[in-house]
């Protein structure tokens, strides 16, 4: 039982990593990871909201009704991501000023919404706990280590602190936005190697189709299962 | 005065654009972008609720939340409006343009959880425009997503082709492909202001 336990949160971080494997909540992955910093404040807001919002979602799953459960899971998750806001804005005002926009957006980010449909719906309390932890200390990884690239390549820097060496060979197109997604493309092909060697994690496709809440929006779904086929004929 | 809407949507469609500069709605940027008609249908589905969004949600702020000094609660009700909003139109579509709605019905419960609207929406906010630029600033933020929707399928239907490592098969390509079209929106920065200014 405490094996099952573990391997709730691990599974997160690693066999399903909710970025590299998953391909989830690509938006704030690509806009935060600029500096060190920004990514691990994001990385950790979102594993707040993802937490807290499992633990609340999963204690109601008996009373939130099956057919408006997509609006009840938003108006948790917004409710979450507004206290966090509230909290950053009185006590971390530097912090709040850096994510801006992507703060608020944690409310759409998929990874969210898609373990409240995926898992928190289905398991009592703990368990779902320990899988927003998971999955939000694998978003967390993740962005790090995206951070970590474009920033030590990028700006010569890791998280604010000028590295002697690096500094002077820097590139700077990394820390923007054509750099994350250089960046990021790169990361997922190193990850593509590595657990092609291991056997291969069962691959999932990314963006709607492998979104878990893709279940509620029936017509993503059918545009993708056309273009699946056509492709086939071709 | 006119000036300024010109430089808001110039702005929006070429400089900030969202998806290339800020990292918008990158979802359906990477997921419906395979073929260029489709391409085409989810970008103008996109423009069309943003502009609905924002017709909608900017009122609301200005007229009910901030007066009575509820704006702290604008990402709960902005959210909640969207998703409203977005069925609401479906239902409208189905029922009185079912010709627009075969077009772009399929592509509008995707929106709903598609950050580029509700970035929109709060941007703003933030941004303090009135009523007129923001509705100028989302409509330059929704062509700006269909323009780089449109170019992206179009460098995309090549990449298809090229014979990638195998590791680099599939998503990786499309980032990189995606980095090349956004380094290219570069050149546009400075141009607006220099053409007007």
């Amino acid at each position: 039982m405490k094996n099952n336990k573990l391997s709730i949160l691990l599974r997160g971080i690693i066999q399903e990593n909710p970025v590299l494997i998953l391909v989830l909540g690509t938006c704030p992955t690509l806009a935060t990871t600029g500096n060190v910093i920004s990514a691990l404040s994001m990385g950790l807001a979102a594993t707040f909201v993802l937490v807290c919002s499992n633990a609340v979602i999963s204690a109601l799953r008996k009373i939130i009704p099956d057919t408006v459960r997509i609006p009840c899971y938003i108006v948790i998750i917004a409710g979450f991501v507004t206290i966090l806001q509230l909290l950053l804005q009185a006590y971390l005002p530097s912090i709040y000023d850096m994510l801006g926009v992507y703060l608020a957006l944690i409310v759409v980010n998929c990874i969210i919404l898609g373990r409240a449909e995926m898992f928190a719906r289905k398991n009592p309390i703990a368990n779902s706990v320990l899988d927003g932890l998971g999955m939000g200390l694998g978003f967390l990884v993740a962005l790090l280590a995206m951070a970590t690239v474009r920033e030590v390549l990028g700006a010569g820097s890791f998280a604010g602190i000028v590295l002697p060496f690096m500094d002077e060979i820097k590139i700077p197109i990394l820390t923007q936005a054509p750099g994350g997604y250089l960046v990021f493309g790169i990361l997922i092909a190193v990850m593509n190697k590595l657990t092609e060697k291991r056997g291969g994690v069962k691959k999932k496709s990314f963006s709607c189709e492998g979104c878990p809440s893709a279940a509620a929006c029936k017509g993503g779904c059918d545009v993708k299962t056309e273009e699946k086929e056509e492709n086939v004929n071709v | 005065m006119f000036k300024t809407l010109i430089l808001i949507l110039m702005g929006g469609v070429l400089i900030n654009n969202y998806v290339l500069q800020q990292f918008l709605g990158i979802c359906p940027f990477l997921g419906v972008s395979k073929k260029v008609n489709q391409a085409v249908g989810m970008g103008v589905a996109v423009t069309f609720v943003m502009l609905f969004a924002t017709a909608a949600t900017y009122p609301i702020y200005a007229y009910i939340l901030e007066p009575n000094g509820l704006s702290f609660l604008q990402t709960i009700v902005f959210i909640l409006v969207i998703a409203t909003l977005v069925q609401f139109v479906e239902i409208v579509l189905k029922k009185f343009i079912p010709s627009l709605f075969k077009a772009l019905g399929v592509y509008l419960p995707l929106i709903t959880t598609n950050c580029a609207v509700l970035g929109v929406t709060l941007n703003n906010i933030t941004d303090g425009y009135n009523f007129l630029e923001s509705m100028v600033s989302s409509l330059g933020v929704g062509l700006g997503f269909l323009l780089a929707m449109v170019l992206f399928a179009g460098v995309r239907s090549r990449i298809e082709m090229c014979p990638a490592p195998k590791a680099f098969k599939g998503l990786p390509t499309t980032l990189i492909a995606a980095s090349i079209v956004a380094m290219s929106f570069y050149g546009f920065s400075g141009v607006i202001e220099g053409l007007l200014g």
